[in-house]
């Protein structure tokens, strides 16, 4: 392990166990994005050319492994920030390093093996075997039952591991505060995913606080915390005012998620009052992420836009820009039950959906990402800089802008089509995709899709490359 | 009293704002504990009312509830009509009956079937091409009301040499490669006889939900006329 860790990310001989560990996580998290992207792509292109391994993989299952690949890599993502950081939160190494690898190797592992037999069992009988053993078939948590047992066991480890080492440390920080608490919600709303009930309004009631208290609340409240640590490390802002900003978040994030919850819960069978809370709490979701805007380029204003680690403090104004438009916005657009009886369920939400995520999620992996090569190959100050992260970052974000404006189109045009002007029904559906503003962007999104796996190969490039060839030093400019 | 959404929305605003306000007393706007005390304040409120309105939820909406009916429905007619009172369109079940693959069930056949049937949508991913209820993917149509798609009586009981829908949706559900109507097919699923009635009927009582009028006007089109 030591040697991979070596040759991905350079010497790491003088780091402490948990950033060992760390880098662990997030070397498989970025081998996981391929994963998800190649899935994606196949995808894709099942909807240009619906043949295409259409009796060895069809489409359900290559979206189920795209979606899941997503998951997995980014909460990966995140727990090697946890790692990352908590050395220098509490000013000591982490307690139980060997139970932390182990966790590691078990996740890994467990993952692995759903990831095989995803692909290659794919589906069972009706039958709780199937449940316990392939696929849950629940979109986002199909991870068989004793995966989600052991799953929710890792991150028992994981926590022991952060509580263990605050303990010891006998400190506190704020950012470790809130954290903690964060922690313990997002691991045992995971428990709200495991069970089986015929009840489908049921199912996907408790699916919901599974899926939107994961990336609309916990998740946004556990990447305040490593966005808030970030901007310390990146640009020196002060802890007192990170940590009143983070509470401030985190009134905002879960004061409107929370209830906003209710936007799930307008279609399922669920009563009618969940129209106007859903409505409400949810068409404010967007506040806390202008604040987060706000924050970054007050900050990044007040330092001039200079920084000693340049690709990580575009990642964090990526992440603000993203989190606020994919989320924010998109989300918007189609939140209110007024506007969500016609457009739910149709390519809008995969829209706001890749939006969000590329946004919120995968800039906020980057960032930590950046700061970790810096702090590995050019701690003693030349600024971490190179002209392939430039490319990797315009070519991503110009890709991604591509396919969500595509699903945009084909999004509003189903909504009308399939939802307004038609009845719902099956031909609706059929009507409405081969529609040309429908059939149209499919192939828009796929070309820009192929253009994201291309500068994907550029970014894992630039993580292995940046920083390595010494003549790219160049003066120091403070923070 | 009867308490509304709007009474829940400005009780949680007023209670975090309030009681925020107390707890702070005296402190600088600016200082991180004013922050910290108002988002203890604020998300212990959310997840507070989060809790109750789940139990009254999850009460108002059990199986055999007036909003998800109990699995006999499966042996009566179910309809989706405008309903000029709640301004959205809910389904209609009965009075009349009509059975369901000939046969009457008891409410315990009845669960069986549909605890079957939902392993089985489970089992074979069915999310992650359709929706039901409108989650899922967007590679194939909406379930939500798929019972009362006009398709399968206009279309799909000639095309698969059935004598009524339910025969038809289990052939098609059996082999959906061979009964396809567009380029982009239903795989085979080896959904055997068994699963695909289960599912079936899982479709019919999942068609008697009232979903507040989700999918709008389902089945009145002006893009699609048989």
């Amino acid at each position: 392990m030591e040697k991979i860790l070596t040759r991905f990310w350079g010497d790491i001989s003088n780091l402490p166990e948990s950033r060992k560990i760390a880098l662990m996580y997030w070397t498989v998290a970025i081998a996981l994005f391929g994963v998800q992207l190649l899935f994606g792509l196949i995808a894709a292109y099942q909807y240009v050319n619906p043949d295409f391994l259409y009796t060895v993989m069809p489409f359900n299952i290559t979206r189920m492994l795209h979606i899941n690949a997503m998951i997995v890599w980014l909460l990966m993502g995140f727990i090697g920030g946890i790692y990352w950081l908590l050395p220098d939160e509490t000013g000591r190494d982490v307690v139980g390093a060997k139970l932390g690898r182990i966790a590691f190797y078990l996740l890994t592992g467990a993952v692995a093996v759903v990831v095989l037999v995803y692909i290659f069992v794919q589906m069972g009988k009706g039958n709780f075997f199937t449940m316990w053993f392939i696929n849950e078939g629940r979109e986002y948590i199909e991870a068989p039952r004793w995966a989600d047992i052991g799953i929710v066991a890792v991150m028992g480890i994981i926590y022991y591991n952060v509580l263990a080492t605050v303990f010891k440390a006998k400190k506190v920080t704020g950012l470790l505060g809130v954290l903690l608490i964060d922690l313990i919600a997002l691991a045992s709303l995971y428990v709200a995913g495991m069970f089986f009930t015929p009840n489908i309004t049921y199912d996907q009631f408790w699916w919901w606080w599974v899926v939107h208290l994961w990336v609309e609340a916990t998740w946004e409240v556990l990447v305040g915390v490593l966005m808030g640590w970030a901007l310390m490390h990146v640009l020196g802002t002060p802890r007192r005012i990170i940590e009143g900003w983070l509470y401030l978040e985190v009134l905002l994030v879960f004061g409107t998620g929370i209830l906003g919850l209710g936007h799930h819960y307008y279609w399922i069978g669920t009563p009618e009052y969940w129209l106007g809370i859903g409505g409400f709490f949810s068409s404010l979701e967007p506040i806390p992420l202008v604040a987060m805007i706000v924050h970054a380029v007050y900050d990044a204003g007040v330092h001039k836009l200079q920084s000693v680690n340049r690709p990580a403090l575009f990642f964090i104004f990526l992440q603000a820009f993203g989190n606020f438009f994919g989320a924010g916005v998109w989300g918007f657009m189609h939140t209110l039950p007024q506007i969500n009886l016609y457009s739910h369920g149709t390519q809008m939400a995969a829209s706001h959906g890749h939006l969000a995520f590329f946004g919120a999620y995968v800039a906020a992996n980057l960032v930590l990402m950046y700061i970790a090569l810096q702090h590995i190959r050019a701690p003693q100050g030349p600024i971490l800089d190179s002209k392939t992260w430039k490319i990797a970052y315009v070519g991503m974000i110009v890709s991604m802008v591509g396919m969500v404006g595509a699903l945009l189109v084909a999004g509003f045009a189903q909504t009308f089509f399939e939802r307004a002007i038609g009845g719902a029904t099956w031909q609706d559906y059929i009507m409405s995709q081969m529609h040309p503003w429908v059939r149209i962007p499919m192939y828009w999104r796929l070309g820009f899709g192929i253009l994201f796996l291309i500068f994907y190969f550029v970014l894992v490039y630039d993580m292995l490359t940046i920083g390595k060839k010494k003549a790219e030093a160049m003066e120091v400019k403070p923070a | 009293m009867k308490v509304g959404w709007l009474e829940v929305i400005v009780a949680t605003l007023f209670l975090t704002l309030v009681l925020g306000a107390v707890w702070t007393r005296g402190r600088n706007w600016l200082d991180p504990e004013f922050w910290k005390r108002y988002a203890i304040i604020g998300s212990s409120i959310m997840f507070i009312t989060l809790i109750v309105l789940t139990f009254d939820t999850l009460a108002k909406t059990k199986i055999g509830s007036d909003r998800v009916p109990p699995p006999t429905v499966i042996n009566y007619k179910i309809d989706y009509k405008y309903d000029p009172e709640k301004g959205y369109f809910k389904p209609v079940i009965g009075p009349e009956k009509e059975l369901l693959f000939g046969k009457e069930y008891s409410e315990e056949e009845a669960m069986e079937l549909i605890v079957k049937g939902k392993l089985v949508i489970q089992s074979r991913a069915c999310m992650n091409c359709h929706t039901l209820l409108g989650n899922g993917a967007y590679y194939a149509p909406d379930l939500t009301k798929a019972w009362l798609d006009p398709k399968w009586e206009k279309v799909m009981i000639a095309a698969t040499q059935s004598k009524t829908k339910e025969e038809a949706m289990v052939k098609f559900l059996m082999y959906p490669d061979k009964y396809a109507t567009w380029t982009r097919r239903m795989p085979n699923l080896n959904i055997d006889e068994e699963e695909a009635k289960a599912v079936v009927a899982y479709l019919k009582w999942m068609a008697a939900i009232n979903t507040n009028g989700f999918p709008d006007h389902f089945g009145e089109s002006k893009l699609v006329k048989f």
